[in-house]
Formats: C-alpha cells, sequence, structure tokens
C-alpha cells in the first residue's frame, strides 16, 4: 500500500515536472515569435513587442535597483538603489548603485579608487586598466572589461532578506506562543498545520519516521522560504527570486549535500558495486548511479527556476497585451482582455508557488530518504 | 544554456548560500525546535489522555464486572444460606418430632405401668376387702343360724340348691 502510494506521488510529481518543462519550452516559441514580428513604432511608453520582451527579460534578471515605477516621459525613476558590493582587481569597492544612474549598458563608468566599472545588462564590469570606453564586439559582448564578483545587495537578495526576515518573525512568534499554551492563537494557527503538513505529509513518509526530525530544520526552512519567495513574487514588488538560476542553484546544492553526508553504506553500495548484479554490470552501472546523484539536485534546480520564470514571464506577456492588443481590440477590449488572463495564470501561479515550494521539499526529501534507507537483504 | 550560464552570478550564489545557511541556523534555533518540541509534547500529551481515557475505561468495566461478580456470588452465599437454613430447620422439625414421640412412648409406657399396678393393689385390696367381708358375712349368718335350727338346715337346703352340680 505504501509502495503505491509513493509510486502514485512520484508519477504526480513527474508529470507536474514534464508539464512545466512544456510550458517553458512553449513560451519560448513565443518568444521566438515576438522577436520575429517586431514593430518599427517608437514611442514613450514601453507599447512595441520589442520593448515589452526587453522589458520582460529585464525584470526576470537580478537588479542593482529598486524601481517600482518608471516615468516613461520624463525618463523618471521611482524607487531606491541599493548597494553594490564587489571584489575587484584592488580589492572590496562598495558603493551605491545611484552612481550608474540608471544606465544599464555600460556608458556610465565609475571610478572607484581607479577600479573603472560599469553595468551592463545587470552585470557588474570591470574595464580593463588602459580602458576608458567598453567597446562591444558584434554579439555584444564586452570587449576590453571583464565581469567582477558581485556581493551587492541586490533586489534579489533584499527579497530573500525581507523573506528570512518575515519567516523568523512568523514563526518565532509561534514558537514563542507556545510558551503560553499548547494551542496557538491568532496567525499562528495559520502558521502550525503547515509546519505539521511538512512534517507528517513531506518529511516523515519519505525519510522515515526515526531518521527525520534531524532534516525538520532543512526542509522547513526550505519549503517556507520557497513558498513565501514565489508569492513575493507575484507581488507588484517585482522580486524574481525563485525564478533566478543561482538561487535555485544554491538550493539544489543544499539538498545535494545533505544527501550526500546522510547517505549511508547501503546508498553508496547501490552507487559503486550495486548489490545482486553480476559484476560487469556493477561496472557499467557505476557511472549511471553517479550520473543519477547529480541529475536529482539539477532537475530540482531547473524545475524551480524554470516554472517560476515561466510564470512571470506569462504574467508580463499577458500584461504587455493590453497594449499590444489595443488596435486590434480597442483600449478596453485590450485591457479587459489582459485583465481576465492575467488574473486566471495569477491564480494558477498562486497555486504553483506552493506546488514548487512542496515539489521542491518533498523530492529534497525523497532522495535524503533514500540516502538514508536501511535497505533489507536483497 | 548559454543564457542561464551568463545569467548565473556567482557572487549571488555566496549570497544566497549565506543567508540561507543563517537562515537555517537561525530557524531550527528558535523556531522550529521550539515548534516541533511543543508539537511533540503536545501529540504525546494527547496520545496520554487517551490512553488514559481507555485504560480508565477498561478498568470501570473491569470494575463493573468485579461487581457483577460480587453480586452473583452475594446472591449464591444467600441462596446457600437459606437452603441451609431450611434443611436445618426440617432436621431441627424431625428431631423435635422424634424426641416428642420417644417421650410420648415413655410417658405412655409409664402410664400403663402406673395403670397395671394400680390395678394390681386395687385388686388385691379389693379382694381382701371381699374376703373380710364375707368372713364377717359367714360369721354373722353363722352367729344367726346357729340359734336356730330350723333356719339352719332351711340354709343348708338353700345352698344346696345354689350349687348345681354340673
Amino acid at each position: 500500500m505504501m509502495i503505491a502510494k509513493n509510486s502514485i506521488k512520484l508519477v504526480t510529481t513527474l508529470l507536474i515536472a514534464l508539464f512545466s518543462v512544456a510550458t517553458f519550452a512553449q513560451h519560448g516559441d513565443n518568444h521566438e515569435e515576438e522577436a520575429h514580428d517586431t514593430h518599427s513604432t517608437v514611442g514613450n511608453p514601453i507599447d512595441t513587442k520589442e520593448e515589452i520582451k526587453a522589458y520582460s527579460e529585464h525584470h526576470l534578471k537580478d537588479s542593482h535597483d529598486f524601481i517600482f515605477y518608471t516615468d516613461a516621459a520624463t525618463g523618471e525613476h521611482k524607487g531606491f538603489s541599493l548597494p553594490v558590493i564587489v571584489w575587484t582587481s584592488k580589492g572590496l569597492k562598495t558603493f551605491m548603485s545611484s552612481a550608474f544612474h540608471h544606465n544599464d549598458d555600460g556608458h556610465v563608468i565609475v571610478d572607484k579608487d581607479g577600479v573603472k566599472l560599469t553595468k551592463i545588462h545587470s552585470k557588474i564590469y570591470e574595464l580593463d586598466a588602459n580602458a576608458t570606453e567598453v567597446t562591444f564586439d558584434d554579439k555584444h559582448h564586452a570587449t576590453n572589461a571583464h565581469k567582477v564578483l558581485d556581493f551587492s545587495i541586490t533586489k534579489t537578495v533584499v527579497g530573500m532578506l525581507l523573506a528570512s526576515f518575515l519567516l523568523l518573525l512568523g514563526f518565532t512568534s509561534l514558537a514563542r506562543g507556545y510558551k503560553k499554551g499548547a494551542i496557538p492563537t491568532g496567525f499562528a494557527r495559520v502558521l502550525e498545520p503547515l509546519v505539521i503538513y511538512v512534517r507528517d505529509d513531506i518529511a516523515r513518509p519519505n525519510i522515515g519516521e526515526k531518521k527525520y526530525r534531524k532534516y525538520m530544520g532543512f526542509l522547513l526552512t526550505v519549503f517556507f522560504f520557497i513558498w513565501i519567495l514565489n508569492l513575493l513574487g507575484l507581488t507588484p514588488l517585482g522580486f524574481n527570486v525563485t525564478g533566478n538560476i543561482a538561487v535555485t542553484v544554491c538550493l539544489a546544492l543544499f539538498t545535494f549535500f545533505i544527501v550526500q553526508f546522510s547517505g549511508n553504506k547501503d546508498y553508496w553500495q547501490h552507487i559503486f558495486w550495486m548489490p545482486g548484479v553480476p559484476v560487469l554490470m556493477k561496472i557499467a552501472l557505476i557511472p549511471i548511479e553517479v550520473l543519477g546523484m547529480l541529475t536529482k539536485p539539477f532537475s530540482l534546480l531547473i524545475r524551480l527556476f524554470a516554472n517560476i520564470t515561466a510564470g512571470h514571464a506569462v504574467v508580463m506577456g499577458l500584461i504587455a497585451v493590453a497594449y499590444t492588443a489595443k488596435q486590434s481590440l480597442g483600449i478596453a477590449g485590450g485591457f479587459g482582455v489582459s485583465f481576465f488572463l492575467t488574473l486566471f495564470i495569477s491564480l494558477i501561479e498562486i497555486l504553483v508557488a506552493f506546488l514548487q515550494a512542496f515539489i521542491f521539499t518533498m523530492l529534497s526529501s525523497l532522495f535524503i530518504g533514500m540516502a538514508v534507507a536501511e535497505h533489507d537483504e536483497h | 544554456m548559454e543564457m542561464l550560464l551568463n545569467d548565473f552570478s556567482l557572487g549571488l550564489f555566496i549570497m544566497q548560500s549565506i543567508i540561507l545557511l543563517v537562515l537555517i541556523l537561525l530557524m531550527r534555533k528558535f523556531a522550529w525546535k521550539p515548534i516541533l518540541d511543543a508539537l511533540q509534547s503536545r501529540e504525546e500529551g494527547i496520545q496520554d489522555a487517551l490512553d488514559a481515557a481507555e485504560n480508565a475505561k477498561l478498568e470501570m468495566q473491569n470494575l463493573n464486572a468485579d461487581n457483577e461478580k460480587l453480586l452473583k456470588e452475594a446472591r449464591a452465599e444467600r441462596e446457600a444460606m437459606l437452603k441451609e437454613a431450611r434443611e436445618m430447620k426440617d432436621q431441627i422439625v424431625a428431631t423435635a418430632k422424634e424426641e416428642a414421640q420417644e417421650q410420648a412412648n415413655k410417658m405412655v409406657a409409664q402410664a400403663k405401668e402406673t395403670i397395671t399396678s394400680e390395678k394390681n393393689a386395687a385388686m388385691a385390696e379389693l379382694k381382701s376387702t371381699v374376703s373380710g367381708l364375707a368372713i364377717e358375712i359367714a360369721e354373722k349368718v353363722v352367729k344367726q343360724e346357729l340359734s336356730d335350727k330350723s333356719k339352719q338346715l332351711e340354709l343348708v337346703e338353700k345352698s344346696l340348691a345354689e350349687v348345681t352340680l354340673n
């Protein structure tokens, strides 16, 4: 019964994973179409397909300042700048991102104690010593500048800090609540079932009654961290944290290392010397198993990244319908269509926000469970 | 894929690792551990309470069964006692009857004895009285008869007539 239940879960998870990759691929096609079919009209508001695409892509990337709104007519940005912290050839340099004046194509060069820095497509570059201006090759790659190690408090980092703050605030208050009585009150009543859900429906069945407790800290933190960040991404604040590949790589690597460090003798034996098969088979299975070890966290990081990125891109695309369909449907029609489509997708995205947090945690605990499982003699 | 690699920022990755690590440690210490401990102790408390209730129920059942048993025993005992009493009563009655019979028999026998002895005595007395009376009468008769000769003869004649030889 237990195995059947598990396999149903696994199949569902796989289906979801496939489905989400399909959505992502489809979206990629749309992008290409948009790219082919470009308007030449240049207006101040962002309403051409190219501008929308650029805007959308810009949103999906990390940024060094926090802009809520840009007045296209005056070119004024409403928001605030964030600190830039970079490790350059001359050591650590810090300054506010306002120094770049919102320029994102390498035209503004900040000279910081002899280090010339510029920002191209949300990345900070250091110019070569004798260069005064960035030169680009035909693929728009900078030829006389290189990327620096960027520890800036970017929008993504702000998002993560905000999520961390919310997590600490919410759950320490829940923890404090238990000192007053065994039954939580107020908002803690909402949080408690979620904690119990992660414990009883994610960790316990996958890792096992005896060992689950050790991993609860990681699983709970990751679950709520991803969920809150996914939800923050749906707010107009414009965070795209879990749709950032560096973030998902980090999350998946945590799972990877936890799995490897908690792997018992059986786990390593099943990778490097599969019991119960002929010797030749054992040798043939080693690379496959090692590959499997690596593909597990890889699937985790790609799934989360792709789902969230796709969701954001779709929402941005649908909002853009209001502008692109203005001519064919009229202002009201365009806005109406855009509004309802965006509303519909946003509702799905709320589900996806939870689902992706759940899948990440679920699969992490599944992998941990596989690593700590006590195998019976075959 | 190239775009993906291009988007990957090592600095952000490092920042994220630090934030996540610190977050996990903080959450573990200040949130998850107390929460999970509280949940566990609460669940154990509930389980204990349920167990205790179940035990109490069982105990109650046992107690009831005990009561029932006691009642049954008492009833049986009463029954036995009553039976015993009845037997004893019967026995006593029987013994009493027997004794009474014996006593009566004895009294009757004694009475018979007394009657016999009294009768004998009475007989003896009667005999002596009768014989004295007879002698007296005989004396008187003899005295009278002897004074008159004819009378004597008459008497003899009369006596002789009375005594019929058979």
